[in-house]
């Protein structure tokens, strides 16, 4: 089960957010806080790498990135379906 | 040909008597603007509730085509202004200010300007530097603007900046701005290869105690996402497109004119012809089905904000703007000196070098470094009539 804290921990390495990431709430919108879609592929690709998934193209858009719980559920399904 | 069309093309009438002037003197295309108005095509975006005429992005297109023909400079306002009036109708319907904004852009045909570059940011459009400051209902801006097309001539400016002043240089909205109600102060002067008539001047843009109603309610990153890069690719690309056409117009009556002069004979410049009609061909599949795609995804956030999306439309945009600079060229090269040469029923001298900021209008490169970054994740395995 992947927790908010990993997802935190993962967002620090996307430059955009390292410094801001600890006054930002689950569910704040992270493009609002300054994730950009070059941090958002970043982010896409360290999370691939961290948790061995893959995301399918029709989770690549702007929602399924929008926020930490999102993206930490997000993560979640794709863990379990490859489990699975 | 539908009335749309119809009525483009009479404001296309007006644009070609006056655009080497507009072209020669880098000045304002005055009279197709007020053509436009007088035909009220500045407000067919606007949704028919608030008297516009509800225009697809498709039906835009086709405007900025017919009038990119005529003069290059006049369909650039016009596609800049749709771009803006975009924003405000896809982002503007639940905000009662925006609405009736929109009832007076169909009244009173307002022409939408746009303030997004910014000194010490240059063309990144998803970055501020300058704030909104709130003051109770009011706020206060100021920009240093180094590109405000047409600004001078505008009714109505749209202008990013920070939400607050202590927001992250990409947590912007975007401001609406009266004319009246806001001071411009010209920083540069738009003296310029091509696209003379945009008169896309610097300016220090600075507003005070303008309404906090007046700020669009959606955060500009999903403004940028959802409407304004995809009306720019596309609208942009129909009027490069609508360059490369005529140019190739002029190849097509010269080679025509070299058949009937010698009978029995096919002109040297023929084969180059059908090499570059080929060409153009394929921009067009490019342009309608970036068009179509963008059209069907009208209300779907989710397709709209896809990383495929993305990939579809910047590839619209450096596809098409590099290949019109290149169908004007070869189009040169059929007609020769007399394409050269000013004057002349062939000239081809003013579209050529309006048609050579395509890839510069947002620079391809930044486009393609854009690209390559997301396809750094798309798995791609789409379907055929998907984006």
């Amino acid at each position: 089960m992947v927790l908010s804290q990993d997802v935190r921990e993962t967002l620090k390495s996307v430059a955009a957010l390292s410094e801001t990431i600890d006054g930002i709430g689950d569910d704040d919108n992270l493009f609002d806080k300054g994730l950009d879609s070059f941090g958002s592929v970043q982010l896409m690709l360290a999370l691939e790498e961290r948790y061995d998934i893959e995301f399918p193209d029709n989770l690549l858009n702007r929602r399924s990135f929008s926020t930490i719980r999102i993206i930490g559920e997000t993560v979640n399904k794709l863990t379990l379906s490859a489990a699975a | 040909m539908n009335a749309l069309v119809l009525r483009a093309k009479r404001v296309a009438v007006i644009a070609a008597a006056h655009a080497d002037e507009v072209d020669r003197q880098a000045r304002f295309p005055a009279e197709a603007v007020a053509a436009l108005k007088a035909e009220r095509l500045l407000g067919i975006q606007i949704p028919m509730q608030f008297g516009g005429e509800s225009a697809g992005l498709s039906q835009i297109a086709e405007v900025c085509f017919t009038l990119s023909q005529a003069c290059s400079a006049a369909a650039m306002v016009f596609a800049m202004h749709q771009i803006k009036v975009a924003s405000l109708v896809s982002h503007g319907l639940d905000s009662d200010w925006h609405c009736s904004l929109m009832e007076q852009v169909a009244r009173e045909q307002l022409l939408f300007a746009s303030a997004t570059t910014e000194g010490g940011i240059g063309g990144d459009l998803r970055n501020s530097l300058c704030a909104v400051e709130t003051v109770g209902d009011v706020f206060h801006f100021s920009k240093d603007a180094t590109v405000i097309s047409y600004g001078a001539h505008a009714d109505v400016i749209l202008a990013t900046g920070r939400r607050h002043p202590d927001a992250a240089s990409s947590d912007q909205v975007l401001v609406a701005l009266m004319r009246g109600q806001m001071s411009l102060e010209r920083t540069s002067t738009w003296d310029t290869l091509g696209m003379r008539g945009t008169c896309s001047d610097g300016f220090k843009l600075e507003a005070r105690d303008v309404p906090v109603a007046q700020i669009l309610p959606k955060p500009f990153a999903e403004i940028a996402a959802q409407s304004m890069l995809a009306s720019s690719h596309l609208l942009w690309s129909s009027v490069w497109f609508g360059i490369a056409s005529y140019a190739l117009d002029r190849a097509r009556a010269y080679v025509q004119g070299e058949a009937r002069r010698r009978p029995g004979q096919v002109p040297p410049g023929a084969l180059r012809l059908a090499e570059a009609a080929n060409e153009l061909q394929a921009m067009k599949g490019t342009v309608v089905a970036g068009l179509q795609l963008f059209e069907r995804a009208q209300g779907d956030a989710d397709e709209l904000g896809s990383i495929g999306f993305a990939v579809m439309l910047n590839n619209v945009k450096t596809t098409i703007s590099a290949k019109s600079v290149d169908i004007v060229q070869r189009a040169l090269g059929i007609v020769g000196l007399s394409g050269y040469k000013n004057g002349t029923p062939f000239s081809l001298g003013r579209p050529l070098r309006d048609v050579m900021s395509a890839p510069l209008m947002i620079n391809n490169d930044r486009i393609l470094s854009n690209t390559a970054n997301l396809l750094l994740v798309q798995k791609g395995g789409g379907q055929l009539l998907s984006a």
